[in-house]
């Protein structure tokens, strides 16, 4: 009895104390990129690249589900509001959705599933194949030629794919209030704009997925660099990647949504 | 891929971020129909507010004509002071009634101005002294309750 209990401390002593390292790990990998970066902003071509790789090839997955999304909460907002008599409203509730909410918590949920995995199992095998370790033999920083420039992609993607998000959302909201159920166009823009500020929703927003991105990148780079450098490692690391992202993305959004829209 | 066409597609993906925010802004949020810059500011105190926030519109016939500034609460008169800011362009005389209404059966309260017939107009923190408070609906219904109370008598 006494060396089960003991055993449990034990235990949970070892799980803490390893969850503190890979904290203070990864505080030291985030403080490594902001030294490293003046370095990585010399050669920009290779931040572009990035940006390309997870930017650019992730439009067209945000741009088709940020449609469907507001096609979706223009067919069920409808529905729920014609019953109060208030269908103009639409609008409001499919732009503060998309702004506030689904535009950032949508787009973060995508980018770790889109380009997260694609860093993790990148730098996974980069590790696995010890190309960073010939890097620097070669007296190459792998942080300056690969880490931060994946970094400053994810944290610049992310809040333009965001935005992106939030207005093609709208387009795809309008699409089915106004073109296809007949709601008054007039009404459903200018409700809208009534009541959706630019700096308590707009602003917010944006600052919701910038903060997104960075913990989607960072909790990417992480899991790469930590993943063991075998085939397993780095598969079950790319899994941790799209778990731990996404169970972080909805509890910041908690933590930002109680701190701004009080 | 040679390093023209990535500039290019990077282009291209900070265009139509740029282009989204743009709309944002304009078509869905209030930014340009926001920018009043050339106000003046009048005070007028109310013995209830009812559920009056700042940022709440001014109407004058319907019409916007400014915004509830701030709202304090004045420990001499045990009054509410609420800051108005009126448009630049439009101007009101001394004996200017303030009323607070309530938009809708259960929308949010404005302040609406009725203009007198002074022949001073408002200036930068003048006080407007005509005010009607916001209606409590519980102090109406009671109103009422007692009303038709006494009539039965």
């Amino acid at each position: 009895m006494v060396n089960k209990l003991l055993n449990f401390f034990e235990q949970l002593g070892s799980g803490f104390r390893a969850r503190l390292i890979k904290l203070g790990a990864g505080t030291r990998l985030f403080f490594l990129i902001i030294i490293y970066s003046a370095d990585s902003f010399k050669r920009i071509h290779l931040t572009i690249k990035e940006i390309y790789f997870t930017g650019v090839l992730s439009l067209v997955i945000i741009v088709v589900s940020a449609f469907f999304v507001g096609m979706v909460l223009g067919l069920q907002g409808y529905y729920t509001l014609e019953k109060y008599g208030s269908s103009e409203a639409i609008g409001v509730l499919v732009a503060l959705a998309l702004v506030r909410e689904l535009g950032p918590v949508v787009t973060a949920l995508l980018f770790a599933g889109r380009a997260g995995t694609a860093i993790t199992a990148e730098i996974g095998l980069m590790k696995a194949t010890e190309q960073l370790s010939a890097m620097e033999m070669m007296a190459v920083s792998p942080v300056a030629r690969i880490i931060a420039p994946r970094f400053w992609a994810g944290m610049i993607s992310m809040p333009i794919l965001a935005t992106i998000f939030s207005m093609v959302g709208i387009l795809g909201g309008y699409v089915i209030a106004v073109i296809i159920i007949g709601v008054d166009e007039g009404a459903f823009w200018s409700q809208m704009q009534a009541n959706v500020d630019f700096h308590n929703d707009i602003v917010d927003g944006a600052v919701k997925s910038i903060v997104f991105g960075f913990a989607c990148t960072m909790i990417a780079l992480f899991e790469g660099l930590d993943a063991p450098p075998t085939a397993e490692g780095v598969s079950r690391a790319t899994t941790r990647t799209v778990v731990i992202s996404s169970l972080a993305v909805l509890g910041l959004d908690f933590v930002l949504t109680s701190f701004m829209f009080v | 891929m040679d390093r023209i066409k990535l500039d290019i597609w990077v282009g291209i993906l900070v265009t139509i971020g740029v282009i989204s925010l743009f709309g944002l802004a304009t078509k869905v949020g209030n930014l340009t129909s926001n920018s009043i810059k050339n106000t003046y500011s009048v005070i007028a105190h109310f013995e209830n507010i009812g559920g009056l926030k700042p940022k709440a519109p001014v109407k004058s016939a319907g019409v916007v004509v400014g915004r509830v500034d701030t709202i304090i609460f004045d420990t001499n008169a045990y009054h509410a002071v609420v800051k108005i800011n009126i448009d630049g362009r439009y101007i009101f005389p001394k004996d200017t009634f303030a009323n607070i209404y309530t938009a809708g059966l259960l929308g949010e309260q404005y302040v609406a101005l009725e203009a007198g017939g002074d022949l001073e107009n408002l200036v930068a923190n003048d006080r407007i002294m005509q005010t009607q408070d916001a209606v409590v609906l519980e102090k109406l219904i009671s109103q009422f309750l007692y009303n038709s109370a006494s009539k039965e008598e």
